[in-house]
């Protein structure tokens, strides 16, 4: 367990720099495999996103056509409050729901991990399995147990005697958030289960040695460890909050009037450009909001591998 | 480090004492996640009288078959095409996915070339990109090749898969020694026989484990078929499930709730099913792959 210069970073050059020539056939051979998928990658991924660049400093109006506007579009962006209380509310989303989520999938970890479980196999598969449900499925479902009066919630605010509705403007930033974290947790779960479960046996032996406790090995053997699948699901969570898209959209359907076109930016960058034509307004929103994920990714995979063990 | 890989179960050294306090607070978890799951399997036996007049998990008059046999025939039997068409996606997208990331991920552990370091920095920064802010773009470009509302606009961007990519170099820079493949090269294999003869088949618990989140990545595809395709007869069951989730209100409405419920257990049985049959599989591919230190 040397520390790493950072987390995401898988060995570069292997050990083919120091033992084999690094001969021209070899060399082709290494562009041929990773060709297909770098031929897709341009097509599929940079191309678009330098479309969305150059629609981004475009307007297209009615009279004039076309035009080069420069910034105007970022400008205008930046002084939207529609798009600013969408960023407001995912950054709210992220700042409560992703920690809640993430100490979850760690405590269950920890507790799989810990062998102190009747049947832990069982448990570490079944908290995965939403993962394998389709998001749109798990929003139908969560939709229906949200219903006042005949679902869960319904039920539940029966027998304590008040009204629950999770489909309203108050709470429903909160509904979404439990349909997340019902659908993620055991994926978390599984990624700090894996990096416990990588821990060489003579750090345990170490540290019985010298009389760890329980707390303690977490504390000073586990915690440490686990430092890296930390940053990579609290990365993985950022961008998931900043993309948020699916579970709004899908209860909007049926719950028209609670959730906004501009609930999520993500959302509001779908209504612009599918609803309102508004195509390259929608792409600067979009070019901002995966700048801003980037720079939050990025700070946090530094803040992370920055600590050392 | 491959030798870790392994040596998965019983690595905590001393055997704890079972504890039933904490069994029992893991169990509220359990309940948690399989609530909304038993949920979905009492619902799709009941009518759809049933499910609006019953507690959500009481059992009604058992529906399940009729439920099926009307899910399958609403609207001239268009959940069938739904779930081929997801099928479609899934071997040719996944598919295809993990064929790119296999071997692109191990080019990159296993070979230098010029270039190899900029390859490197783009695919991480493009992890961090939005998958969503792509997809406008993406289809007004397609729009403009003629490729939206067709099967292709669904496909070729699922081909790419960055973290399937990342999560196979890190597989393979563990899994295959490069002794092994300069002994190939000695024994004058070519590179290519090389790949398919030895390295493919270490691989193995890499691959299952790329294809697994390529599988579940395309199987529960929503946003880029939603905005990529208009044909009813393209969409693959999510898309579908959601246009009759919105079919039950506004103006004339079909409240065909039981159909929603049946149709999503049916969505959701393939692939659980396919992650518990190779577990084996993707539970060690996971912890070598995701989570190098």
């Amino acid at each position: 367990m040397t520390s790493p210069t950072s987390v995401l970073t898988p060995p570069l050059a292997g050990d083919a720099k120091r033992r084999s020539p690094l001969n021209r056939r070899i060399a082709m051979a290494g562009w041929g495999f990773i060709l297909p998928f770098f031929v897709g990658f341009v097509l599929f991924v940079v191309v678009p996103v330098g479309y969305s660049i150059y629609l981004s400093l475009y307007r297209n109006q009615l009279i004039g056509g076309n035009h080069f506007v420069g910034f105007a579009n970022y400008l205008q962006a930046f002084t939207d409050g529609d798009f600013w209380s969408g960023v407001l509310r995912v950054a709210i989303f992220l700042v409560v729901q992703v920690p809640i989520m993430l100490v979850l999938a760690l405590v269950c970890a920890l507790a799989i991990d810990s062998g102190r479980l009747h049947g832990k196999s069982f448990f570490r598969i079944v908290l995965f399995l939403p993962y394998a449900v389709p998001g749109v499925v798990a929003v139908l479902m969560w939709g229906f147990m949200y219903n006042p009066r005949a679902g869960l919630t319904g039920a539940i605010g029966h027998v304590l005697g008040v009204t629950i509705d999770p489909i309203s403007t108050h709470w429903v930033l909160a509904a979404i958030g439990n349909i997340v974290t019902w659908e993620f947790l055991g994926y978390n779960m599984l990624i700090f289960y894996a990096a416990l479960s990588t821990i060489p046996t003579e750090l345990y032996e170490a540290a019985a040695l010298d009389g760890a406790g329980t707390f303690r090995t977490i504390v000073s053997v586990k915690l440490p460890a686990l430092r890296g699948a930390i940053v990579i699901t609290t990365i993985f969570s950022i961008i998931g909050s900043f993309q948020l898209f699916n579970e709004p959209n899908i209860l909007r359907t049926t719950a028209l009037g609670i959730i906004p076109t501009n609930f999520t930016p993500n959302l509001y960058a779908y209504t612009l450009s599918f609803s309102g034509q508004q195509v390259n307004y929608a792409a600067t929103i979009a070019i901002i909001m995966g700048v801003v994920t980037a720079v939050v990714a990025y700070v946090v995979q530094l803040r992370g591998s920055r600590k050392d063990a | 480090m491959s030798d870790l890989v392994r040596r998965l179960p019983a690595h905590t050294p001393q055997r704890p004492r079972k504890s039933v306090v904490l069994t029992i607070v893991m169990a509220l978890l359990i309940l948690y996640t399989v609530v909304p799951l038993a949920w979905l399997v009492i619902s799709s036996t009941k009518s759809n009288t049933d499910l609006v007049n019953t507690f959500g998990f009481a059992f009604g008059h058992f529906n399940l078959f009729a439920n099926i046999h009307d899910v399958f025939t609403f609207e001239h039997g268009v959940y069938g095409r739904w779930l081929l068409n997801t099928l479609i996606y899934v071997v040719v997208g996944a598919g295809g996915a993990t064929v790119l990331s296999t071997l692109g991920g191990y080019g990159l552990a296993k070979y230098n070339f010029p270039g190899k370091k900029a390859v490197f920095a783009i695919i991480l920064g493009a992890i961090a990109v939005p998958g969503t802010a792509l997809a406008v773009p993406t289809f007004l470009l397609f729009s403009k090749v003629g490729l939206t509302n067709t099967m292709w606009a669904v496909i070729l961007p699922s081909l790419i898969s960055p973290f399937g990519l990342y999560l196979m170099w890190v597989f393979a820079s563990d899994a295959i020694p490069s002794e092994l493949l300069e002994a190939a090269r000695v024994d004058g294999s070519g590179e290519l026989r090389t790949f398919s003869t030895i390295s493919l088949r270490l691989l193995a618990p890499g691959v299952v484990t790329v294809a697994l989140f390529a599988i579940v990545a395309t199987w529960n595809n929503y946003f880029l078929p939603l905005i990529m395709l208009n044909d009813p007869k393209l969409y693959p069951l999510t898309v579908g499930l959601q246009q009759w989730n919105a079919e039950t209100v506004g103006v004339g409405a079909k409240p065909v709730f039981s159909l929603i419920t049946t149709g999503s257990l049916l969505a959701v049985i393939p692939i659980v099913v396919a992650f518990l049959l190779l577990q084996r599989y993707w539970q060690s591919g996971l912890s070598a792959g995701s989570v190098k230190q």
